[in-house]
């Protein structure tokens, strides 16, 4: 039976003046790799930060798995943020064991491994390594969990084509029927073919929801074109 | 085997002919085992839904059989192959031929074309 891994129901945020969020109604199921696309302030990053519980909305609801945001949600969702928040001084290794404290679902063997593969010593302390291994760092934690639901914000923003690959490798390898992840991103043609759906939100709200091979198929046009197609009309983008 | 997809087109349609053509080169030969569906998206670095809608269809048609836990492999019927092999080459001379059609050549002129092509290897 397909499950919702995601619900969101006249989801609102608003901070201070400006209303990041406008009532947004999204559904998604599990087992699917999932686009969340729009313009620089869209609402990405506030519907991702909301879904882990980072934030509390100012109205409508929110579900995980078909629960409200709670400590039990939390335990089923793996974020990574736009930013980092690990410690730049903390060794590989120590960053490895408050994930193994934290997260009863850590897969510590599995992130070893994937590290062992790109080289990277568990004794080397974040800070001192370059930006793209950093990145890679912390997408390897994030993907060692056996979450339900991963929101991966803008994973391959500041990296190099053969780093991207890689991070969109490591996405796919570890695709479990089970989870869903969502991939926040405006760089839509690295990524368009790892998606099976797609969402464009702009200005807050949910502007079109789809399968990624049926735009294709009806229309003869990749994502990022439909993208640039839907987003040009649009005023304040 | 040579993975490269257009956007324009459905990723598992493009996976579909990428695999048929992996079957006429002889690099999955008949009889011989696919690879897992894992293993292929990780190769062509799609999604493995995706991935699995391609080999679902390629059963459909009869180019694959299996599918159980013993994997996939590729079928010994001849008809099957045949029917395949011709189906492809048909798509391709169709697709030719409206290249040749945008500059206003003719499928014959464009035989005309091909034929002269084979000349210039037979000298070499």
């Amino acid at each position: 039976m397909e499950q919702t891994v995601l619900e969101a129901r006249g989801l609102t945020m608003r901070y201070h003046k400006t209303l990041a969020l406008d009532g947004l109604d999204l559904a998604l199921p599990q087992g699917k790799i999932v686009g969340l696309l729009g313009p620089n302030g869209s609402g990405k990053t506030t519907l991702m930060k909301l879904t882990a519980g980072l934030l509390t909305p100012t109205g409508g609801e929110i579900q995980v798995c078909g629960q409200k945001i709670s400590p039990v949600t939390k335990a089923l969702v793996s974020y990574l943020p736009d930013k980092s928040y690990f410690s730049s001084k903390q060794k590989i290794s120590q960053l490895l064991d408050t994930f193994q404290d934290f997260y009863p679902d850590f897969d510590r063997e599995r992130a070893e491994n994937m590290l062992g593969a790109l080289n990277i010593s568990l004794d080397a302390r974040l800070g001192s390594l370059s930006k793209g291994n950093q990145e890679k760092v912390q997408l390897v934690v994030v993907m060692s969990r056996r979450a339900r639901l991963y929101l991966l914000d803008e994973p391959i923003g500041g990296v190099d084509p053969a780093a991207r690959d890689y991070i969109l490798n490591t996405i796919i390898t570890n695709y479990d029927p089970q989870a869903t992840v969502v991939i926040s991103t405006h760089l839509i043609g690295d990524v368009e073919r790892v998606l099976d759906e797609f969402v464009f939100i702009n200005q807050g709200k949910v502007l079109r929801q789809g399968a990624a091979d049926q735009v294709r198929e009806e229309t003869g046009k990749s994502l990022d074109e439909l993208f640039r197609e839907v987003f040009k009309c649009l005023p304040n983008c | 085997m040579n993975w490269k997809f257009t956007g324009d087109r459905p990723v598992y349609q493009q996976i579909m002919e990428t695999l048929r053509g992996a079957v006429l080169k002889g690099e999955l030969p008949p009889g011989g085992k696919v690879p897992s569906v894992r293993d292929l998206a990780a190769q062509a670095q799609v999604n493995p839904n995706t991935m699995q809608r391609a080999l679902t269809e390629l059963e459909r048609e009869g180019l694959l059989v299996g599918g159980g836990t013993s994997g996939r492999t590729v079928t010994r019927e001849q008809k099957v192959l045949e029917a395949m092999r011709e189906e492809t080459l048909r798509a391709l001379a169709r697709e030719c031929a409206e290249k040749f059609m945008v500059f206003g050549v003719t499928p014959t002129q464009a035989a005309g074309l091909l034929l002269a092509l084979d000349e210039v290897k037979e000298e070499s």
